[in-house]
């Protein structure tokens, strides 16, 4: 045959225009409004809470422009104060300045929700991986152990994590990693288990390539898009259950301002002041909002199935 | 046979998308006489299965039909109100799909199911539907029918839901049946097994077919007509045997020479026809296949060929025709892309360097 | 068990011991069905099968007869139950780790789904790159080259080495798959149903692209495929698989011809040609029932539940056919009334 063999036909020359995949998921994620909201907020929050620390505490960089009042520093003659310029939202029990209490409270609830994910991600994503990867025994000694952290109800066991090591940001921060990547662990086993039944997996390991890289470059980047949506979706409950251990009384300790700190110290006058409840709740739920929003934006946007 | 039984004229069917409006169906004329098989052949987004659910008014969301006409029975079935839709989907057509268990609804047995669909379109009382599932069961040749008819259908094979599903599709005693690839999802000695089913059913009950596949075989085994589809329209039509023995559009040729015979005793090298389908929103100008087609010639890139009489009932959107065409054109539509040049590199490379040889 | 015994009588087909590549000597596989009580899926049940050098062996049947699961063995990508798989002399079951990986450079295998199997978080380049970075070919800057040398091969654009696989269509992908297969240079290629997914024009340009490259490379292949046209098209031997054991093997014309196993009879005989004029003559052998399940395999003769010339109770149904020669030169079955039906 004279035919096909010599001919180079350019057959298959051409490819659509070039898309990346996260800027394809960036694409898709500006398309929601409310995720969009959500991070607009969260940018917000996270740029006024470090002007809250920065250049000095208390106050910080706010206060020094003068834009808020100190947060610690108590005006005993100006309790409960309605909104004025200079307390943009009214004072607390003691005369200190609302807004920017609240500012630096924000710097405490981000901090311990986004750190703590990087703790769960570590014991979560480790444990996960292993027990999917190794499969068998390990497989079942993990998994029973994760079974039985899950039986028990996450606040209950967080406070005797607190009780344990005593009330401060590291004791919160340390409970909370210790007991929400269960469900972190999860969801890395499961992904770990189907990645692994791939054809790119078998391709991968007939090409020679050995377990550490399997792990490293095939089943960790593949499995990363729901573990960043499950991560996103614990901040805001990493965040609440810090205000409710504050508002317990066994998590950050006055007069460290988070917002579970400050709407205990409202809950006493709320019939006098309801403001001093109201304006740490609406950031908490604002907060919460603004993330749930994100974590369902990248859900959608980091979803293959949603590609046209 | 004869007397025409579906005829549709000049369709459009295009959905409206982000990318902007999809010609999904781009002028579709075709007709089907009772009692006669017709296969409507074509790659995947040639248009076929959008065709057939225009036909029964079902086609899915951005999509709509923009203009033409449908016929049953001189009847236009896009004018048709809901009620009218309705009583022309359950007692005039029937459709069955690719993939029984979509279209099967896991959580209730299948005696329950096709009886349902007879009372749904109330040709039949409640009384003789009963009666007539196990009849209908035993016409599809689902063995121990008696028994069956209490199944759920997980509890049913591959072939055996197919087989449920025609018998739902028949349950009314429809004039026309779309199978939308009927046979593809099933094994080899099963698929033989439905084909010689559907045989058996035209033969018997005189129900006209519309065969929607991409399997040239099936075409010759079912059918006595066939529409080719590219790009949304048609490109040939005319009965199997002609179309088969003399092809005149290429796509047509290379579709039919493109898959392996098993009965071929030499191994001789298959058309493969080059790149890929036209996008459907922004298509070529001129015919729509010149920048895959072996032969194409200077007026294909700008004027579309019309459907024109190539043989006594045989028709063909073509300017070249495959009788014209030139022997080293057919030659060159057998190559492979491998690039001879990157062979001998890669070879040499293997030489020198430290890959290890075979 | 009865089924090792009738494999043993299996004889050795007279070819010279260095022509073969790859031999499978009584392989088992047995998978574990969890909650059943010591019952396994019988995916592979003693197989006996040789490839020869330089040739493409076509291995069919249909969904369940436990021909992926084969190739899985013989890649080594799945342990055997038992049994001996030989590559080039090498008993390839008790080698593991690096070991292992250094007879994969000289076997590969492309896999069925174009979708599935490239890695979506990697770049073409890097997917193409991996084997060789594996293995420490060469330079990076000569890795580099190797690549764009791969994807000019099999006919695509070299300069899309940085894009993504979701960017090329289904054939265009096949093609990327088969430039990793051909990266490390092979003697051997394992295609399982690496043309079933594609359309019928992709497919044709697939099948001449593997023609090619065997021709090219002196390749040998293990071509798998439930499509018994694209396997005689392909291949110069067929071995023919029912539930777990090959049935029959033989060149690809006496097959056709001259099959001696009622199934291979039957499921050539299944199969639509794309020639009205042929359909009309065309007689299907319509096997009744449906395939039985590999949990629990009839007893004996394991197709005798549908066979058309079966004897059971009989025969057939109490004793297990060996695979010996019946009709052509090179030609085997297992069937007690071999060339009978």
């Amino acid at each position: 045959m004279a035919t096909a063999i010599g001919i180079v036909q350019q057959v298959d020359w051409d490819v659509p225009e070039q898309t990346g995949l996260w800027s394809d998921a960036w694409v898709r994620f500006r398309r929601n409004p409310l995720a969009v909201a959500g991070l607009a907020v969260i940018v917000v929050m996270i740029v006024l809470a470090i002007g809250a620390r920065l250049p000095t505490n208390p106050g910080g960089l706010w206060h020094v422009l003068h834009l808020t009042g100190d947060p610690v520093q108590q005006e005993v003659t100006n309790t409960y104060a309605l909104p004025s310029l200079q307390h943009p939202l009214g004072t607390d029990v003691l005369g200190r300045d609302q807004l920017s209490r609240i500012l630096y409270g924000a710097s405490i609830s981000l901090t311990i929700g986004i750190v703590v994910q990087f703790l769960i991600l570590i014991i979560g994503g480790v444990i996960g991986m292993v027990a999917g990867y190794f499969g068998g025994w390990i497989d079942n000694l993990l998994m029973r152990f994760t079974d039985i952290m899950y039986a028990f109800p996450d606040l209950l066991l967080v406070l005797v994590f607190v009780a344990a090591f005593g009330p401060s940001f590291w004791s919160i921060f340390i409970a909370l990693g210790l007991v929400y990547w269960v469900g972190l662990a999860r969801l890395v086993r499961g992904q770990v288990l189907s990645i692994k039944e791939k054809e790119y997996v078998e391709a991968a390991i007939m090409t020679g390539t050995s377990p550490f890289k399997l792990i490293v470059k095939h089943l960790v980047p593949n499995s990363l898009g729901p573990v960043i949506v499950t991560l996103t979706f614990g901040i805001p409950a990493a965040i609440f259950t810090e205000a409710a251990l504050s508002f317990l009384g066994i998590g950050i300790r006055p007069p460290e301002p988070s917002w579970g700190v400050m709407i205990e110290d409202g809950y006493a006058g709320i019939f006098a002041d309801p403001r001093q409840v109201i304006f740490p709740g609406i950031a908490v739920a604002l907060t919460m909002l603004s993330f749930t929003f994100v974590g369902d934006g990248l859900r959608d946007a980091l979803d293959p199935r949603m590609r046209r | 046979m004869g007397q025409i039984l579906l005829q549709v004229e000049d369709l459009h069917t295009q959905f409206f998308t982000s990318r902007g409006v999809v010609r999904a169906v781009d002028g579709v004329s075709l007709h089907i006489d009772a009692g006669e098989t017709l296969g409507v052949v074509g790659e995947s987004g040639c248009g076929k299965t959008i065709t057939a659910l225009s036909v029964l008014r079902l086609v899915p969301e951005p999509g709509r039909i923009t203009s033409g006409k449908i016929l049953f029975r001189g009847r236009d079935v896009t004018k048709m109100d809901d009620d009218e839709i309705r009583d022309f989907r359950g007692n005039d057509v029937a459709m069955i799909f690719q993939d029984p268990m979509t279209s099967l609804n896991p959580v209730t047995k299948i005696g329950f199911q096709i009886e349902e669909a007879m009372t749904a379109h109330k040709r039949f009382s409640a009384g003789l539907a009963k009666g007539r599932v196990v009849e209908l069961l035993k016409r599809v040749r689902v063995p121990a029918a008696e028994t069956r008819v209490k199944d759920y259908p997980h509890q049913f094979s591959g072939g055996m839901r197919q087989r449920a599903m025609i018998a739902m599709g028949l349950a009314n005693e429809p004039a026309l049946l779309i199978a939308d690839e009927p046979t593809t999802a099933l094994d080899v000695t099963v698929q033989a097994q439905i084909i010689q089913l559907m045989k058996q059913l035209n033969r018997e009950l005189g129900t006209a077919m519309m065969l929607i596949t991409h399997n040239m075989a099936l075409v010759a085994s079912l059918c006595q007509r066939v529409v080719v589809m590219y790009a949304g329209r048609v490109v040939e039509e005319g009965p199997v045997e002609q179309i088969f023995d003399s092809p005149q559009h290429p796509y047509t040729w290379s579709l039919l020479r493109s898959v392996p015979r098993v009965d071929e005793a030499r191994k001789d090298r298959l058309v493969s026809i080059r790149g890929l389908p036209p996008d459907l929103v922004n298509s070529p100008a001129g015919c729509k296949f010149h920048p895959r087609c072996p032969f194409v010639v200077d007026r294909c890139k700008v004027e579309e060929p019309p459907l024109a009489e190539v043989a006594p009932d045989q028709v063909a959107r073509c300017w070249v025709l495959m009788r014209n065409a030139r022997q080293e054109d057919v030659d060159a539509a057998k190559t492979s892309a491998l690039s001879v040049e990157a062979a001998q590199t890669l070879k040499a490379q293997a030489k020198v360097g430290g890959v290890a040889g075979s | 068990m009865a089924a090792l015994q009738a494999a043993e009588k299996a004889p050795a087909i007279a070819v010279k011991p260095e022509a073969v590549l790859l031999r499978v000597e009584n392989a088992f596989k047995y998978f574990p069905v969890s909650g059943l009580g010591g019952l396994a899926v019988r995916a592979v049940d003693g197989v006996d099968l040789e490839i020869r050098r330089g040739e493409t062996l076509g291995l069919v049947g249909e969904s369940g007869c436990g021909k992926s699961t084969l190739a899985r063995l013989i890649t080594a990508l799945l342990p055997v139950t038992a049994g001996k798989i030989t590559f080039d002399g090498q008993d390839i079951t008790k080698l593991r780790g690096r070991r292992l990986r250094r007879i994969r450079q000289k076997m590969q295998m492309i896999f069925q789904d174009p979708y599935a199997s490239l890695d979506p978080r990697m770049t073409v380049g890097d997917i193409l790159q991996e084997p060789l970075d594996n293995f420490g070919i060469g330079s990076v800057g000569h890795r580099r080259r190797r690549v764009q040398e791969l994807l000019r091969l099999v006919g695509l654009n070299p300069n899309f080495t940085n894009r993504y696989p979701h960017e090329f269509s289904g054939g265009q992908r096949q093609r990327i798959g088969i430039a990793r297969a051909l990266a490390l240079n092979p003697s051997f290629i394992v295609c399982d149903e690496a043309v079933s997914a594609l359309d019928v024009s992709i497919q044709a340009q697939i099948i001449n692209l593997l023609q090619d490259l065997q021709k090219e490379f002196q390749l040998t292949y293990l071509f798998i495929a439930h499509d018994l046209a694209v396997v005689r098209h392909l291949s110069d031997r067929i071995a023919v698989m029912y539930l777990g054991k090959v049935v029959e093997t033989a060149d690809r014309n006496d097959i056709y011809e001259r099959p001696q196993h009622p199934y291979t009879k039957a499921l050539l005989s299944s199969i639509p040609v794309p020639d009205p004029k042929v359909e009309r003559e065309r007689a299907p052998i319509t096997l009744k029932g449906e395939i039985p399940s590999p949990v629990n395999p009839p007893s004996g003769c394991r197709f005798h539940t549908r066979c058309p010339i079966a004897r059971a109770p009989g025969v057939c149904s109490e004793q297990e056919p060996a695979l010996e020669a019946h009709g052509a030169a090179d030609q085997v079955a297992a069937c007690h009334f071999a060339g009978q039906a």
